[in-house]
């Protein structure tokens, strides 16, 4: 069994490993190349033709002269350390630009993903409840007009409604000009008023699916004989529904909420562009609009390790939580 | 109950024609192939691929109206081929206009003068187009690598599920930006594609994980003694037994390919040559849609072609359970209220927006 966590373990690494140098290969498909762009900055801004190749090596960690093994090593060296080298259009160290936006993108993502596990769980167990019900018509219909709608048109709508027409709520930005980044009330207020309609927008259209998802794993589990014989033993109907209904309905939502919150960073592409919220997306898109490849590259590498995480989560603790499905499972070949 | 008995009697009419034909049938299908013309195993080839699911689909309000949904995205589709409505162009109008205020333009028109309902119709072609193949190519992948993976196990099966993985780890709208602007591609399948290049590998897994339990049947071990090739046993055996859930996932991955080009178009990162239902929002939202009533149907109208195709595809693709679960088929009831409950599970291995 323990042999099982060790290899899952190494398959993160080996992953890791492995998306990394996909990274290095992708950005060396891109037009131009990664040391053009820079190139042509630097000497933009006057600095010497003979010292520019020293600088980028400077900047990038990789000397651009150097051959392709070497850049390479020097590469996924750097990046083992944390080191992404200095951004190009922003002229501040990757790494840096990371740190500030990554809390942005995570408090988003993770709020609006707990909001629609939360209200898609209760909204279906409801629905299940009272299966065949106008509610429940009322709502499977429902539910199938918001898993219709993409987030990006919610957020479009809700942008110019809430902050444009009405003009209640901020229409760009993480927090208000005027406020000092330091922990204070009016700094969190600012950032919860800033983040009200991504979050909403990202939340809305994702609940239809939980929610129909949820109803269909209650009436499953509603059919099941234990249900019946927990109604015989005259189980009270509030232990019923938590401890016997609700439990083993939400179980199999499990691993689809570790998925769901690695997927949903890279959706933050979209929705960040349209709130100018400068999170890990905004920046990923900003750094792919300007060649600013180190950039690209670390922004890339970051939501992609959140994904492998995420992954290698749900697989280690879903046999902890579920004790019929043991990890690993034996293969034979045919 | 009607269609019950009319199923029935046509399935007792197919074989007492065999019956009739060969004499006594105990030898089965030897005599049978004799007997049955090919205009016979034509009509029935005809009656159990396009008549039966259509019946099926056709009897449940919610596939019903998923059908007509995505027919009406087909007419438009056609009538765009066709040259039917007049193509955009802009100042062909008067700028500005909005829902149904003039007849000869009745979805308005934008701050350019290009009539919204030419913009709409003439891009649907290339939409259909990307959303088919796009699902074609994920749900193709996908069971390709999870039946073998699921069937053959062993380093084979552990080989293809840690390249699934790995695609899995990517994440797809970043690498899908990235590729277009590698490699450009302008062409609507080829874009479809490059949308769903990694989204097979969630789904792959989840096949993978089906297989694994119906390679247990007796019925394949029974195949597997007789000395049956394996892509024969795939192909008979397993396949039939995972059509439901592919062609659910299917029209998921058709949703995807929607929402994730709509996406990328608006944010202005594919590649178009024509204004697209993405591209008029782009436009709508850059264009100073936002700031003014006026022009908010600029925004609305691509806006209601996106999510409506997406309602077609999701209502289409709860049918698709019915059509092709053999239980349900059979009775032609409609009584199993919770369609595509069973897969819905699995949805969160894929991507979703």
């Amino acid at each position: 069994m323990s042999n099982y966590y060790v290899r899952r373990t190494a398959r993160v690494f080996a992953t890791i490993f492995a998306v990394a140098t996909l990274t290095f290969g992708l950005i060396r498909l891109l037009p131009g190349g990664p040391f053009t762009q820079l190139r042509a900055q630097l000497l933009r801004q006057g600095v010497p033709a003979s010292e520019v190749d020293a600088r980028i090596s400077n900047l990038q960690n990789i000397d651009p002269n150097a051959p392709l093994w070497r850049q390479y090593l020097d590469y996924m060296g750097a990046v083992a350390q944390g080191n992404f080298g200095e951004s190009i259009s922003l002229g501040e160290p990757v790494a840096q630009v990371i740190a500030e936006a990554v809390p942005w993108t995570v408090f988003v993502v993770l709020v609006s993903t707990i909001l629609m596990f939360a209200v898609g769980i209760f909204l279906g167990s409801l629905q299940a409840y009272w299966e065949g019900s106008r509610f429940d018509k009322a709502f499977s219909g429902l539910s199938i007009g918001l898993m219709s709608v993409p987030f990006y048109v919610v957020a479009v709508i809700s942008l110019y409604v809430f902050a444009y027409q009405w003009g209640w709520l901020p229409t760009a930005g993480t927090v208000g000009t005027n406020v000092d980044k330091e922990l204070s009330v009016p700094f969190v207020l600012s950032a919860l008023e800033h983040s009200l309609l991504p979050i909403f927008s990202y939340t809305l259209g994702g609940i239809g699916g939980q929610a129909l998802a949820m109803r269909g794993n209650s009436i499953q589990v509603l059919g099941n004989d234990y249900v019946r014989v927990a109604r015989l033993r005259g189980l009270p109907d509030r232990r019923i529904a938590t401890r016997y209904v609700a439990r083993n309905a939400i179980l199999p939502m499990y691993t689809g909420f570790l998925l769901l919150l690695g997927f949903r960073l890279s959706g933050t592409v979209i929705l960040e562009q349209i709130f100018s919220y400068t999170g890990l997306g905004y920046y990923m898109f900003a750094a792919l609009k300007a060649n600013d490849y180190p950039l690209m590259m670390a922004t890339f590498l970051i939501i992609t390790v959140a994904l492998i995480v995420g992954v290698y989560i749900a697989d280690l603790t879903y046999s902890k939580i579920d004790p019929r499905i043991s990890a690993g499972g034996s293969d034979e070949a045919y | 109950m009607k269609r019950t008995e009319r199923e029935e009697s046509s399935a007792a009419e197919s074989s007492a024609v065999v019956t009739d034909g060969a004499g006594v049938d105990w030898r089965g299908s030897a005599s049978s192939s004799v007997t049955v013309t090919r205009a016979e195993r034509l009509r029935e080839f005809y009656e159990e691929t396009v008549l039966k699911p259509m019946l099926v689909a056709w009897s449940d309000s919610r596939t019903r109206l998923g059908l007509l949904i995505i027919g009406f995205y087909v007419s438009l589709a056609l009538v765009a081929v066709l040259g039917l409505w007049r193509a955009p162009s802009t100042s062909q109008a008067p700028r500005y206009l909005t829902l149904f205020e003039n007849m000869q333009y009745p979805l308005g028109t934008t701050a350019s003068g290009t009539d919204l309902a030419a913009l709409i119709i003439h891009s649907t072609p290339d939409i259909l187009l990307m959303v088919t193949s796009g699902g074609l190519w994920a749900t193709g992948i996908a069971v390709l690598v999870g039946t073998v993976a699921g069937y053959k196990g062993g380093s084979v099966g552990r080989a293809l599920m840690s390249i699934s993985d790995f695609v899995m780890a990517i994440p797809g709208l970043p690498l899908v930006m990235i590729l277009a602007i590698t490699f450009n591609p302008k062409n609507p399948i080829l874009l479809g594609i490059v949308i769903n290049i990694n989204y097979w590998a969630g789904l792959g897994r989840s096949i993978h994980s089906q297989v694994l339990t119906i390679r247990e049947n007796n019925y394949v071990e029974a195949s597997r003694t007789m000395g049956v090739s394996t892509p024969r046993i795939i192909l008979k055996d397993v396949i039939p037994n995972i059509m439901p859930y592919v062609t659910v996932n299917f029209v998921f991955a058709a949703r995807y390919v929607v929402f994730a080009s709509i996406g990328l178009f608006f944010l202005g990162v594919l590649p178009y040559s024509d204004q697209n239902w993405g591209v008029t929002l782009n436009f709508a939202y850059n264009g100073g849609a936002l700031f003014s009533w006026s022009a908010a149907h600029w925004l609305l109208v691509p806006m209601a072609a996106i999510i409506g195709l997406s309602v077609g595809l999701i209502l289409l693709g709860q049918g698709m359970d019915r059509v092709f679960n053999p239980r349900v088929r059979t009775r032609l009831t409609g009584e199993s209220e919770s369609t595509a409950s069973a897969d819905e599970k699995d949805t969160g291995m894929t991507e979703v927006l």
